[in-house]
């Protein structure tokens, strides 16, 4: 795990230099003058894609907890939406803090993409009542499981949102031919993408390990009592 | 400064403080956990010592 936490804070301080002083200013051809406000790009997409992956894993693991009742899957499954929820939270407030440059509103409620990861993040945010209206026990692992699977499908729609949308106010990295991007910009991207994923998976293995650490001791505690 | 430097920076602001915050609550985590290992320990300790002379009785 340190060495985990450490390539994390590698990449990540790797990443944000690379966006300062290797990646190029974008040229804006709609007002003919540089756009630094693209340098969020680099963090904000993949803050969006670390939120995706995070989710697509908590399903992955309550997959495992239904079908082979993995030990810990239930577990894996809760702090993998934690920290999905929790790059959501900072997917919604960078793409925000962009569209007011770019847009000069905070949030547009007729682009599809936006609201469709909306929908994502607030189906997830809702796994936790969820969860902890329920009594622990088998029960909750197994609702909770079938709420994690059930929201994964809205993880390609959201993606997809995009290409189906008849209004294309929000830019399209990624097409069906390939990447819509530079060699530097793209390789400034990967890094980017690179640092936020370890950062991410990082988080999770602390967090798991202070999970599991409080159930042990919860578990201790009731053998003395 | 211009305008979009402005935002940049709160955009990478937000993104850093999240993880701060993250790491702030990790870590306050940590030290309740060691508070409660430590009480358990103290609580392990305390009922060996009640134990302690009775097993002293029957190896003697």
């Amino acid at each position: 795990m340190p060495a985990l936490a450490a390539l994390a804070a590698a990449l990540v301080s790797t990443a944000v230099a690379l966006v300062f002083f290797y990646a190029p200013v974008n040229y804006d051809p709609d007002v003919r003058a540089p756009d630094f406000s693209q340098k969020i790009f680099y963090f904000h997409v993949p803050i969006a894609l670390t939120a995706y992956a995070c989710f697509g894993w908590g399903a992955l693991k309550g997959f495992l907890h239904l079908w082979k009742r993995t030990p810990g899957a239930d577990l894996e499954s809760y702090v993998a939406i934690h920290q999905g929820v929790i790059f959501g939270v900072l997917t919604l407030l960078t793409g925000s803090i962009w569209a007011k440059i770019a847009w000069g509103h905070w949030w547009i409620w007729s682009e599809d993409q936006l609201v469709l990861f909306l929908v994502l993040f607030m189906f997830y945010s809702a796994y936790f009542m969820l969860r902890f209206s329920l009594p622990p026990g088998p029960g909750r692992a197994n609702m909770s499981a079938v709420y994690a699977l059930f929201g994964v499908v809205l993880i390609p729609v959201s993606w997809l949102a995009i290409h189906l949308s008849q209004q294309l106010i929000h830019p399209v990295v990624f097409r069906l031919k390939g990447p819509d991007m530079s060699g530097s910009i793209f390789l400034t991207f990967c890094v980017s993408l690179a640092a936020l994923l370890t950062l991410a998976a990082a988080l999770y293995r602390i967090e798991l390990a202070g999970k599991r650490l409080d159930e042990r001791l919860r578990e201790l505690r009731e053998l003395l009592a | 400064m211009t305008n979009a430097e402005k935002y940049v920076t709160a955009a990478y602001l937000v993104v850093f403080l999240a993880v701060l915050l993250y790491v702030v609550l990790i870590a306050a985590k940590l030290a309740r956990l060691e508070r409660e290992v430590a009480e358990l320990a103290d609580r392990v300790r305390a009922q060996q010592a009640k134990g302690s002379p009775r097993e002293e009785e029957v190896e003697v």
